[in-house]
């Protein structure tokens, strides 16, 4: 089964990723494709086993609650494309 | 200073250093100059940091003076360009990072730094390490020392190409589904995955964060030993570092062979597997054998066939949630368009490769809603089955058999 003109640009969209349409035909292809190998996962008898999301046997790691240098703003800021004073500048988000 | 810079590893250059033989300069300078003379036919580096090396080099030589200094002290050291280097330009090999500056060092670097390593440079990758060619750099491509007309493995393939091509002593490179071992193989150096956990993941730019780790690539085995001495550890900025104790890597070479059981997977021999490599394999296995090893060609992982798959669900998904960060605001390239959204969308689309982006909606499609049980969590589930064959396999044999 293909994947539908309109579900690649949903997925896109919900990555914030700009497509052209030349992009959007070879997804269509190449994602489908790939899917279509996840197929063999189904023969695999999965009930009752519980799901790994990390190898270790760590959960819910904590520090002390100590105060520890952070980096300067300015260090941070260093990188930004646009920036106004100790923020950085983004384009409106409401119009 | 050593005719052999090719063939030179860390615990000789160490004795060299040590014996003042060599200075650390000298020996910089001299990889310096073997860079400069092989780098446009292999193009392993994306940035050579002459200048931070001679002055890492100089301070090393006066530690060098003293006694006691680390075996890593005054050696050269490549490190992939995936790893945060304060004030060096790290960029994933990526157009959207091209410019990016860290203002902190991974805990790697800073652990190398500790030992008084001398910084050469940052190695060419797949782009976010996604790759395992590195064709997929948004620069150039780094060519395999032994044939230039072929790939150097990846996606670590600039740290394997300069350990090979003799451009540094040792790299550091990272692994996710084979990106630091099958450039070894590639370049023909020893490359080695720790056990996920071993080495701190903090400033390592993440891919697939419940599988990637940091590893040595270097010119044998005893050199793999003493970097991972210097870069293993807990680290409380990484909450999935293992708080296990470190071992002295060193006591573990020249082990004895006999009385270790090793187990041969059935299913790693597949239907398709080019002769010369199923060759080489068995004779690898043979040779620990002659060691005086008991090979166990009876272990079964029937799980094997479901791993690529796996995988293939399981690291695109965490390099979308990952990859989500880079929008043009805090850092990276940045395109400006009229409004928010379609700043986003082109910084974007501009700014990562055709396999990232593959990788990124892969991974979008995999969690997003309707298909999160069908792909993720199902992988998630035959993930635990794969371990579980693991675990079986490690157990010590029961006192019936």
């Amino acid at each position: 089964m293909k994947l539908t003109r309109e579900e690649v640009l949903h997925i896109a969209r919900l990555a914030r990723l700009g497509l052209t349409e030349e992009d959007v035909g070879k997804f269509r292809e190449q994602l489908s494709n790939i899917l279509e190998n996840f197929e063999i996962l189904q023969q695999v008898d999965t009930t009752d086993v519980p799901p790994t999301a990390q190898p270790l046997a760590l959960k819910n790691v904590m520090r002390d609650d100590k105060v520890t240098p952070s980096l300067a703003s300015d260090d941070i800021l260093a990188n930004a494309p646009r920036r106004e004073g100790d923020c950085f500048r983004v384009r409106a988000v409401l119009e | 200073m050593p005719d052999n810079l090719a063939e030179l590893t860390i615990h000789q250059a160490h004795e060299l250093l040590k014996g003042r033989q060599l200075s650390s300069v000298e020996l910089t300078r001299a990889y310096l100059e073997r860079i400069s003379k092989v780098e446009p036919e292999i193009q392993a580096f994306v940035t050579v940091t002459d200048e931070l090396a001679l002055k890492q080099a100089e301070a090393a030589d006066r530690l060098l003076a003293g006694n006691g200094a680390n075996p890593l002290a005054g050696v050269p050291v490549l490190i992939k360009d995936v790893m945060c280097t304060k004030g060096v330009r790290t960029t994933c090999s990526s157009k959207i990072l091209e410019n990016l500056v860290p203002p902190y060092d991974a805990t790697v670097v800073e652990k190398l730094k500790a030992c008084n390593a001398v910084i050469i440079g940052k190695a060419n990758m797949d782009e976010f390490a996604m790759g395992s060619s590195t064709e997929n750099s948004a620069f150039f491509t780094t060519r395999n020392p032994w044939d230039r007309s072929r790939v150097p493995g990846g996606s670590s393939g600039g740290s394997a190409a300069g350990v090979a091509a003799g451009e540094t002593v040792y790299a550091l490179g990272s692994d996710t589904g084979g990106s630091i071992r099958q450039p070894a193989g590639f370049c023909s150096v020893v490359g080695f995955k720790p056990t996920y956990g071993r080495v701190s993941r903090y400033g390592l730019v993440a891919f697939a964060s419940s599988l990637d780790q940091i590893g040595p690539l270097t010119r044998d085995v005893a050199d793999c030993a003493l970097v991972m001495n210097a870069i293993a550890g807990y680290d409380s900025r990484d909450s999935t570092s293992a708080p296990e104790p470190v071992p002295d890597y060193t006591r573990c070479l020249n082990a004895e062979l006999k009385g270790m059981r090793i187990g041969v997977p059935r299913e790693y021999f597949v239907k398709g597997m080019q002769p010369e490599v199923d060759k080489a394999i068995k004779a690898g296995i043979e040779q620990l054998e002659k060691l005086g090893a008991e090979i166990d060609w009876e272990v079964s992982l029937p799980h094997t066939p479901y791993a690529l798959a796996v995988y293939y669900i399981i690291a695109p998904s965490e390099a979308s949630a990952n990859l989500a960060r880079y929008d043009g605001v805090k850092y990276g390239f940045s395109y400006q368009a009229p409004t928010m959204w379609e700043s986003l969308e082109k910084t974007r689309q501009y700014g990562f490769g055709a396999e990232v982006k593959r990788r990124i909606m892969l991974g979008t499609y995999a969690l997003s809603a309707g298909y999160y049980d069908a792909y993720y969590l199902k992988a998630q589930k035959v993930r635990t089955l794969i371990r579980r064959e693991f675990d079986r396999a490690f157990l010590p044999p029961s006192p019936s058999k």
